[in-house]
C-alpha cells in the first residue's frame, strides 16, 4: 500500500481546466455542461410544469406522461437514446458535448418541472384571484404576480437540483466527452495511480457540490427573514424536494 | 418490418432481435443481475443509513463528526466516481490475498455492491434523519404523560408515525438505487442497461435494444411505486401526512 500524490500535482491543470471548467482542446467540461444544462433544463421545466397545472386534459396529461417517463428511466438509458437518435434523426454524428447536453435538459427537465409545479402551487389561491380580479390576463398573472413570487419560493429546490445534476454530469463520460471523470479516466488509465486519482477528483467534486449546499442554506435565511431556516426545510421535504 | 419515414428516417424495425438469437435469455439474466444488484445495494444502505443515523445522535463527538463525514462525503460526489473508485481504486490497496479473493468473486459485482449502498447509505440516513426530526419531542411527552411507559410510546406512537412519514421517501430513494444501479454498466456488471447495449452491439438494433432497456425499467418503477402508494393510502391517518411528492433521482 503505497501513495503517489505526484501523479495528482502532475495533471492538476488538466483535471480542473481541461476537465472541471472545460477549457482545452478537447471541449466538454463539467461546469461547461452543467450551466447550460440547468438553464435550458428549468425553462423547459417551466413549461412542463405549467403544462401539468392545466386544467385542460391535451396539455395536462402529456406533461404527466413526460415527467413519469423520465422519472421512471435511468439517465444512462436516456444518454445512450439520444446517443443513438441523434444521429438518426438530423442524418450526421454531432460532438459528445451537444448529445450530452440535450439529453441532461430533456431529463432534467422533467424534474425541474415538478419543482416549478411545487413553487407554483406554494403561491396563495388568492393572489391568483386578486390578480385575475385586477382585470389581468393568465399569461400576465403568471408573468407579474404568481410566477416571480414562485421562483423565490423554488430557489434553495433549484440549487439542489443543479448540485444534483453537477454530479450527473459525470455520466457524460460514458459516452466519451471530456469532462471531470473523463479527465480523471484518461490520466489514471497512463499513469496507473487510479485510487489517488479517482480521491482527488472525489474531493474537487465534493468542495464544489459542499459549496453549492452551503450557498444554499444562506441564501435560504437571506431571502426569507421572516421565516426560520428549519421551517423551510421541512417544507422543501414536503414539496419533495430533498436534499442531495 | 420495414418502416420508414418514422422521423423522416429510414430504419428497419426488426422486434424479433430481442427474443431470437438467445437475446432474450440476455434481458432476463440482465433484469435478473440488476435485481440482485439492486437488493443486495438496498440492504446494506438501509444497514449503513440507520447506522450513519444513529451515530449522529450519540452522545460522543467523535463518532457523530464520522457519521457526519460519512454522509456528507459520500452522498455528495458523484456515484460514478464511487464505482471507479471502488473497482479500479481500491483493490490495488488491498493486500495480495484479498485481491487473489476478488479476482476469484467477481470483482465488478461487488465493487458495485459497496459503491452502490455506501452511496446511497449516506442518502438514506438523510431521509432517516429528516423523517424522525418531523416528529416533534412534545409527542413523546404527551403520551408518556397519559402514562404510557417509554418503551410503550415508541412502539404505539412514535414508530407508528415515524414509518409512515419515512416510507414515501424512502420508496424513491429506494427507487433511485434501483435506476442508479444502471451504472454498473461502467465497471463491466452484466446488468440490464449493459445487456441492452450488447444486444444493440450484436444486432445493430439498437432502437429495439434501448426500447426494450427502458420499458423494463419503466416497469419496476412505476409498479414498485404503485405498490408502496397503494401501501401508504392504505395505512394513511386522516389529516396527518400529506402525499410527499417525489424527491430527485
Amino acid at each position: 500500500m503505497s501513495f503517489d500524490w505526484g501523479t495528482i500535482a502532475n495533471n492538476w491543470q488538466f483535471l480542473i481546466v481541461q476537465g472541471l471548467l472545460g477549457f482545452g482542446a478537447f471541449g466538454g467540461g463539467t461546469l461547461r455542461l452543467a450551466i447550460p444544462a440547468i438553464v435550458l433544463g428549468f425553462l423547459l421545466g417551466i413549461v412542463i410544469g405549467l403544462c401539468r397545472l392545466s386544467s385542460r386534459g391535451w396539455v395536462h396529461y402529456p406533461a404527466v406522461f413526460y415527467v413519469e417517463f423520465f422519472r421512471g428511466v435511468p439517465l444512462v438509458m436516456v444518454i445512450f437514446w439520444f446517443w443513438f437518435l441523434i444521429p438518426q434523426i438530423t442524418g450526421q454524428r454531432l460532438p459528445e458535448y451537444s448529445v450530452a447536453l440535450t439529453a441532461f435538459v430533456v431529463f432534467e427537465a422533467a424534474y425541474l418541472a415538478e419543482i416549478v409545479r411545487a413553487g407554483i402551487q406554494s403561491v396563495p389561491r388568492g393572489q391568483v384571484e386578486a390578480a385575475t380580479a385586477g382585470g389581468l390576463s393568465y399569461g400576465q398573472t403568471m408573468l407579474y404576480v404568481v410566477l416571480p413570487q414562485a421562483i423565490r419560493n423554488m430557489i434553495p429546490s433549484l440549487i439542489t437540483q443543479f448540485i444534483v445534476l453537477f454530479k450527473d454530469t459525470s455520466l457524460a463520460s460514458i459516452i466519451g466527452m471530456m469532462d471531470l471523470t473523463k479527465a480523471a479516466q484518461t490520466v489514471s488509465q497512463r499513469e496507473i495511480r487510479p485510487f489517488e486519482m479517482y480521491l482527488f477528483i472525489a474531493v474537487v467534486y465534493w468542495i464544489c457540490t459542499y459549496s453549492m449546499s452551503r450557498l444554499s442554506q444562506w441564501l435560504e435565511v437571506k431571502m426569507s427573514p421572516e421565516r426560520a431556516p428549519t421551517k423551510r426545510v421541512a417544507l422543501r421535504q414536503a414539496t419533495g424536494a430533498a436534499s442531495a | 418490418m420495414p418502416l420508414a419515414g418514422f422521423l423522416g428516417m429510414q430504419y428497419d424495425f426488426q422486434w424479433s432481435v430481442l427474443w431470437t438469437g438467445g437475446h432474450g435469455e440476455w434481458l432476463i439474466q440482465g433484469i435478473w443481475t440488476t435485481i440482485q444488484l439492486s437488493v443486495l445495494g438496498w440492504i446494506l444502505a438501509g444497514l449503513l443509513g440507520i447506522l450513519a443515523g444513529a451515530l449522529r445522535t450519540v452522545p460522543f463527538a467523535p463518532l457523530r463528526a464520522l457519521a457526519v463525514f460519512y454522509v456528507e462525503f459520500f452522498r455528495n460526489v458523484p456515484l460514478l466516481v464511487w464505482l471507479f473508485f471502488w473497482y479500479f481504486g481500491v483493490p490495488q490497496m488491498l493486500p495480495r490475498a484479498a485481491q487473489d479473493w476478488l479476482n476469484n468473486h467477481g470483482p465488478e459485482f461487488w465493487s458495485a455492491v459497496v459503491g452502490l449502498s455506501v452511496y446511497h447509505g449516506a442518502r438514506m440516513s438523510e431521509v432517516i434523519r429528516a423523517g424522525i426530526q418531523s416528529i416533534p419531542k412534545t409527542l413523546l411527552e404527551a403520551s408518556v404523560a397519559t402514562g404510557l411507559s417509554v418503551a410503550q410510546a415508541y412502539r404505539l406512537i412514535i414508530l407508528p408515525i415515524a414509518l409512515r412519514l419515512i416510507v414515501p421517501p424512502a420508496t424513491n430513494e429506494s427507487l433511485n438505487l434501483l435506476k442508479n444501479s444502471s451504472l454498473a454498466l461502467t465497471i463491466g456488471v452484466a446488468e440490464l442497461t449493459f445487456m441492452s447495449r450488447q444486444i444493440e452491439t450484436y444486432t445493430a438494433k439498437a432502437f429495439e435494444a434501448l426500447t426494450a432497456g427502458t420499458l423494463i425499467y419503466l416497469a419496476m418503477c412505476v409498479g414498485i411505486s404503485a405498490i408502496m402508494g397503494q401501501v401508504e393510502r392504505h395505512f394513511r391517518i386522516p389529516g396527518l401526512i400529506v402525499r410527499a411528492g417525489r424527491a430527485e433521482h
